[in-house]
């Protein structure tokens, strides 16, 4: 799967005027509001026709307005999740989550309904109205609505912003489910860092209607040159590995990865599964020598790659950790008094690590 | 109780009514739908002048409108003499007449029902259902449908009312014919131009009461019940 966006459009004041190459997998669009994320996903899905661009999926090309051509929305078979769950007030639960059947070619190969419903855990809602539904039930019973008219793609805007916090991480478990068991490619648009970090394997970010970064997600976090102060001191490392031990008395698994081996407390995964790790940046501390009598679990070695400055007194640094990139944030005069410099020798004291099953 | 038993004038004009509301109202339908769209949806040049045709029945006294229709769907007017020698049609002195000039009495409210109800409509549910890869005319029969039917089902009772009560317009254009276009409210008028008509009259205002009133509890319920389908469980 390729999908090939390139669309410039204007509002108004504001130009809008991105592109990007996505693969299968999920490809977040990220940036703050105002960055032209949603208006770049509404037009892949048809719901805007832009002034100039073209989009393509695969060989098949949906929007060419050199040539004139532009494919409605009906006729991309996009799935899309709204912001809001937009649910249909007078069908049921069932009657939602069937709609898109209805209009899905014949030689489609849909999701199965059972296998839909189980992955989101909406069995017991399908005779209930949306209208009694909560918000976290209504974005999964949207979410399997997408998915059950067999899109090619699934386009989902912020589909958190929503709720709160306990219904955003009542959710998050299930679209990793989405992700790792389905094999429909995904765009996902989205302002908080923790949920790309959880979620994409691509990342890109825009600023002012134009794309400023794009790779893989583990490249894009960390860098220092995120989009707003907020997301810098979200930022952080994403590292791959693999279980290699579960202790249930103390809820601790141990990961391995490239070069070292992680503790990461509260997880309840099996042996042998592969996870990816995020470390926020600025809850990693750095010692020159190998501190003890510390409370930390994971105190990783390396070497400096590389320093970067911002504008707020805080400094990120890059480390090479027997090829794990850790990322830490201090601030520029903790670097001065440690006198950090590429290629000196560090100790990484990571205080927290979220761990991701995948 | 003699004097409740109905005559057999009394009766066909009680029957006649309920036909001409009926045909109207079924036939101005999908013109009503159709126009209120494009009232409520459309974007086009003369959007206002269409509004104001539309709703001119509803202030033009009724015997100005009887008179225009007459003077269009006549037999010589220019719309009466194309369909009567193309189509056949005819509603001069027919009760097809009475139908039109009920239908073109009632559209105003109909419409208005009907718009205001697409106006409330959310449009962002339509463009979900055409993201499931409904076209737009699916878009319109299973969402936006179901959910302006109360306003269109109340809308229609509006038209069903008005159209029993019409008498200005039905009797300037099409007469006061027993068994052909002589409705209920004309058959009232006959009554109280004659000496001892006031019993007929009396009778068929209570008929004319106690139709109108259902029509209102019909409407009541059925918008309860549409409601209730929407809202809850």
């Amino acid at each position: 799967m390729t999908l090939s966006v390139h669309v410039r459009h204007r509002f108004g004041d504001f130009h809008l005027d991105a592109g990007f190459e996505a693969e299968g997998g999920v490809t977040a669009l990220f940036g703050r509001s105002g960055s032209g994320k949603t208006s770049l996903v509404r037009a892949i899905a048809g719901l805007i026709r832009p002034d100039e661009g073209r989009i393509a999926l695969d060989g098949d090309v949906l929007v060419d307005r050199k040539r004139g051509l532009f494919v409605p929305k009906h006729r991309r078979r996009f799935g899309y999740v709204f912001q809001e769950a937009r649910l249909f007030p007078h069908l049921t639960v069932k009657g939602n989550l069937t709609y898109g059947r209805w209009f899905a070619p014949r030689d489609a190969v849909p999701e199965r309904f059972d296998r839909v419903v189980d992955l989101l855990g909406i069995g017991h809602l399908l005779e209930r109205r949306p209208a009694n539904l909560s918000g976290g039930e209504r974005q999964r019973v949207a979410i399997g609505r997408a998915l059950l008219s067999a899109p090619r793609l699934l386009l989902m805007d912020e589909p958190l912003a929503a709720l709160d916090e306990e219904r955003k991480a009542e959710i998050l478990p299930y679209l990793e489910r989405l992700r790792d068991e389905t094999n429909v490619p995904i765009v996902y648009v989205s302002h908080a860092v923790h949920e790309v970090a959880q979620l994409a394997d691509r990342v890109v970010v825009l600023r002012d209607g134009r794309v400023e970064a794009i790779g893989p997600v583990s490249e894009v976090l960390s860098r220092p040159g995120l989009p707003t102060a907020a997301h810098r001191r979200e930022a952080g490392s994403v590292l791959a590995g693999v279980v290699e031990a579960f202790d249930p008395p103390h809820r601790l698994a141990t990961v391995r990865l490239k070069g070292n081996t992680i503790h990461v407390p509260n997880a309840t995964v099996e042996a042998g599964k592969t996870v990816r790790l995020h470390i926020p940046a600025r809850d990693v501390m750095l010692a020159t020598s190998r501190p003890e009598g510390i409370s930390a679990l994971n105190i990783l070695e390396g070497t400096i790659e590389a320093i970067a400055d911002d504008d707020e007194g805080m400094i990120t640094v890059r480390i090479d950790c027997g090829g794990d990139i850790v990322h830490a944030r201090v601030t520029a005069l903790s670097g001065e008094r440690l006198a950090l410099h590429p290629g000196k020798t560090v100790f990484a004291v990571i205080k927290t690590v979220a761990l991701d099953p995948r | 109780m003699d004097w409740l038993t109905l005559s057999e004038e009394e009766l066909t004009a009680i029957r006649l009514s309920l036909l001409v509301s009926t045909v109207a109202v079924a036939a101005s339908l999908p013109f009503g739908i159709l126009v209120a769209l494009a009232l409520s949806r459309g974007r086009f040049v003369g959007k206002s002048v269409l509004n104001g045709i539309v709703h001119l029945p509803l202030i033009l006294p009724p015997v100005v409108t009887g008179f225009l229709l007459l003077i269009l769907f006549g037999r010589k007017g220019p719309i009466g003499a194309f369909l009567d020698q193309y189509l056949g049609i005819v509603f001069s002195f027919r009760w097809t007449g009475a139908a039109l000039a009920c239908a073109v009495m009632g559209f105003p409210l109909l419409v208005r029902s009907i718009r205001l109800s697409l106006d409330a409509v959310d449009r962002k549910l339509e463009d979900a259902a055409g993201t499931l890869g409904a076209s737009p005319i699916w878009v319109f029969l299973t969402v936006t449908l179901p959910l302006i039917l109360p306003g269109v089902i109340a809308g229609m009772i509006l038209s069903f009312a008005k159209s029993m009560g019409e008498f200005g317009a039905t009797i300037t254009f099409v007469s006061n014919i027993p068994g052909e276009t002589q409705t209920l409210s004309a058959a009232i008028y006959t009554f109280t131009q004659v000496p001892g008509g006031d019993l007929g009259a009396m009778r068929l205002t209570i008929v004319a009461i106690v139709i109108s009133m259902a029509a209102l509890l019909a409407s009541e319920f059925m918008a309860h019940m549409i409601g209730k389908r929407v809202n809850f469980e």
